[in-house]
């Protein structure tokens, strides 16, 4: 089976995210009304093969806390749709 | 006593390192190759500044699967002394040899200039010739120095005697003024739980030489000089 993933890598909810803060100002300057909580994280894609949706899953599981998110800052999120 | 200094593809102060513990101190020294599994019998080994593998993902996060990083995570594992300045002290961080992370600056900026340290532990080979509470002048040079570690980790680093160094002031006032990046209680450089891995930001090795005006980075090398 081959799924594409899809990867939302963000800061945790109690780090301070200053590149959102100055986006949101900017956002601010555009006369852009109504707009708060910006915070900017990272979107990873990719393919993968496995036998099932679970060992896909268990794959991507691992690529995240071992590589590709920084647990002590970062919290991740990700969707396997079959392809 | 030999030294060892990994060039990881994007690290740029792997010579002057080399430089400092070669030329200067008179230290027999090798370089390490990022792509090699042979540590060389070094006793000593430096992980440099620079942006290996071009910081992507994260600064460290690449550098920390490359196949010399697999010997230098075990030979610290036996006891064996690891150091990291500036994108070292990240590749350490992520290699949990070290506990923490170097996040982007409060400012977003890249920040060059001198700074000041206070040295907040003289107990390890790197601080011993370092008087406590002694201030220094040291440059950085980074974009990700901002260290964090959650409240727990910080309490125990402190109450272990961990950090070796904090930004300050001339005047050696650590406080939110003397703090250039953000990090937790002005941290510039720690050490592990049985003192044999370091990591700082500021770069000692670009502070060594009377040439340049500056050698307060000096001291931090020279722990070894009589068995040279």
């Amino acid at each position: 089976m081959k799924f594409q993933v899809e990867i939302d890598i963000m800061p945790l909810d109690e780090i301070l995210d200053p590149q959102g803060k100055v986006v949101q100002r900017s956002l601010g300057n555009l006369d852009l009304k109504g707009i708060e909580g910006v915070r900017i994280g990272k979107h990873i894609n990719f393919k993968i093969e496995a036998e099932t949706k679970e060992a896909a899953s268990a794959t991507v599981e691992e690529a995240c806390k071992k590589l590709l998110a920084n647990v002590i800052v970062e919290k991740y999120e990700y969707t396997l749709t079959e392809v | 006593m030999k030294f060892g200094v990994v060039t990881f593809p994007g690290s740029n102060c792997d010579h002057d390192t080399v430089h400092v513990l070669r030329d200067v101190l008179g230290y027999n020294t090798v370089e390490l190759w990022h792509k090699d599994h042979d540590l060389k019998g070094v006793d000593f080994i430096l992980l440099p500044g620079g942006f290996s593998y071009g910081d992507y993902l994260r600064s460290g996060a690449v550098a920390r699967f490359s196949p010399i990083m697999q010997e230098v995570i075990q030979f610290a594992n036996k006891g064996g002394y690891v150091m990291g300045i500036c994108n070292g002290f990240q590749v350490l961080c992520e290699s949990h040899l070290l506990p923490g992370v170097l996040m982007r600056n409060t400012s977003q900026k890249f920040i060059c200039k001198n700074v000041h340290l206070q040295v907040a532990n003289t107990n390890t080979v790197i601080t011993k010739n370092y008087t406590h509470n002694e201030v220094i002048k040291v440059p950085i040079a980074h974009a990700e120095g901002n260290f964090y570690a959650n409240k727990d980790v910080i309490k125990s680093i402190e109450e272990n005697g961990q950090v070796l160094f904090r930004y300050c002031d001339e005047n050696g006032n650590v406080n939110a003024a003397s703090n250039p990046n953000g990090s937790v209680n002005n941290i510039a450089g720690i050490t592990n739980e049985v003192r044999n891995v370091f990591g700082m930001m500021p770069h000692p090795e670009r502070a060594s030489e009377g040439i340049l005006g500056n050698e307060d980075g000096r001291r931090v090398f020279e722990e070894f000089l009589q068995q040279v």
